[in-house]
């Protein structure tokens, strides 16, 4: 009888803790997911900069980021197309500068320069390390025990924040 | 793995203060027992004095180390590119953005130096920023960064600072020692004498610390880990290439603190093979260990 109290309150016990790893382990994924909204967030308000001071040179491109900006995105797969859409544009105004020497020597454009290119590293940072907590968690939620917990506590398993395959190898962890 | 070696850390990190602690406390003692002649008040005095230099170099160590390299703030407007490196790396790490700090000299070098993630600061010179593209000067940040995640900066830090304490003492107490030996008053150099010894035998003691604190591989762990922030070993790997061959001194550079840096300070240091000794690996071999990581 004491015995298998025992086994009861080990076996409980195992419960609390993966339970709580879990948990733990959804929370960062989150965590993680409003970080890359954070970046992006930043992102979206320099951008009317960016097209302040680029326009004059190349209104096409400009109007097109604008469009792609305003454009709403559902899932996070849609999330994750537009992001890609905006970064490649935000990069070609800003390397326009190299054909044109007044807008190189702007100061507002130099700023703008400096903070969108660390605003869209910091962007692909975010998302590493979204991609790499989301893999934690699948894996978690997937090997024996933790699946029965899941299965219960219908965790279910997370999106990356990737396009296409190609992006995987970039986020894949290396060591 | 990283979880154990932070562990082991924070051990010898509580090893060394209490040493440091005890050590201090003995010191004090001593010196009032020579002073005031009254046992327990010697015994107050040594405990309140160590306990008051104890804690101020565990919180102020940081601080302690930044004005020995005559280190200032790298502000968000004047640095701008390198605090958004930073911040990126953080995010990938999932830290707290460290207190970026420059020392204003042309030689090529970096240290992260405090005693949590929490307050912590990484330190690197104005020709870095000059002299590294940003992909390298990614590669080196993400090293101090790791050091800080690893908690290397909290033994390092305290290593050197209370070792380097202990140490001044006690090239002062046995210069005393000799100097006092024709006092008059046999009980004073009898005291001093016993001080003297004391210390003869505890700084082997304190020197085989300083070699368990700065064990090579935590520069290993701390490369490896820093790619797998930057996803980019070329960056690192060309970032230690330029900061070993380059000839130029730190001006600043002392023996004491060599082993906090990302490259040893000392230039003629760099090109000696590896020995007990050494502070950091040779560059071949923490290129080898780069190159091997998949």
């Amino acid at each position: 009888m004491e015995i298998l109290l025992i086994i009861i309150a080990v076996i409980f016990i195992l419960i609390i803790i993966l339970y709580n790893r879990l948990i733990q382990l959804k929370i960062r994924c989150n965590n993680a997911l409003a970080g890359i909204d954070n970046q992006l967030k930043r992102r979206t308000d320099l951008i009317p900069n960016l097209v302040e001071v680029t326009k004059g040179y190349a209104k096409h491109e400009a109007e097109t980021l604008v469009n792609i900006v305003n454009q709403r995105s559902h899932s996070l797969s849609e999330k994750a197309k537009q992001n890609e859409e905006i970064s490649k544009n935000v990069k070609s105004l800003l390397a326009l500068a190299e054909s044109y020497p007044d807008l190189k020597a702007d100061k507002i454009f130099a700023n703008l320069q400096i903070e969108l290119t660390g605003t869209e590293d910091k962007i692909a940072y975010a998302r590493q390390f979204y991609n790499d907590s989301v893999q934690y968690f699948n894996t978690a939620i997937m090997v024996f025990p933790n699946n029965i917990l899941a299965k219960i506590l219908k965790f279910e398993e997370r999106e990356y924040f990737k396009v296409s395959d190609e992006d995987k190898e970039n986020v894949s962890i290396k060591l | 793995m990283i979880l154990r070696d932070v562990k082991k850390n924070k051990q010898k990190t509580f090893l060394i203060v209490s040493l440091f602690f005890l050590f201090i406390t003995l010191f004090i003692y001593f010196l009032s027992v020579l002073i005031f002649d009254n046992v327990a008040f010697a015994v107050i005095i040594g405990l309140t004095v160590s306990i008051l230099i104890s804690y101020n170099t565990y919180y102020y160590s940081d601080q302690i180390v930044l004005k020995l390299n005559k280190a200032r703030v790298a502000t968000k407007e004047e640095f701008a590119q390198l605090n958004h490196i930073l911040e990126g790396l953080c995010i990938a790490a999932n830290v707290p953005v460290p207190k970026l700090y420059v020392m204003d000299d042309s030689a090529l070098n970096a240290f992260a130096t405090g005693r949590n993630p929490e307050n912590a600061v990484i330190c690197i010179t104005t020709g870095l920023l000059e002299r590294l593209d940003k992909n390298e000067l990614e590669g080196v940040i993400a090293h101090e960064l790791s050091h800080i995640r690893n908690y290397d900066i909290l033994l390092q830090t305290i290593v050197i600072v209370m070792v380097g304490f202990v140490v001044i003492i006690s090239d002062a107490v046995s210069r005393g020692m000799f100097r006092g030996s024709r006092d008059d008053d046999n009980k004073v150099s009898g005291i001093i004498a016993i001080i003297g010894i004391i210390f003869l035998i505890l700084s082997p003691i304190f020197a085989e610390l300083m070699k368990l604190a700065i064990s090579r591989n935590r520069e290993y762990l701390a490369d490896a880990s820093a790619i797998e922030l930057t996803r980019n070993k070329d960056g690192l790997i060309n970032a230690l290439k330029k900061l070993t061959h380059d000839s130029e001194e730190l001006e600043q550079a002392n023996k004491s603190s060599s082993s906090l840096f990302i490259v040893n300070p000392l230039v003629k240091e760099r090109k000696k093979k590896n020995s007990l000794w050494s502070t950091h690996p040779t560059l071949d071999n923490r290129i080898e260990r780069l190159q091997n990581i998949n």
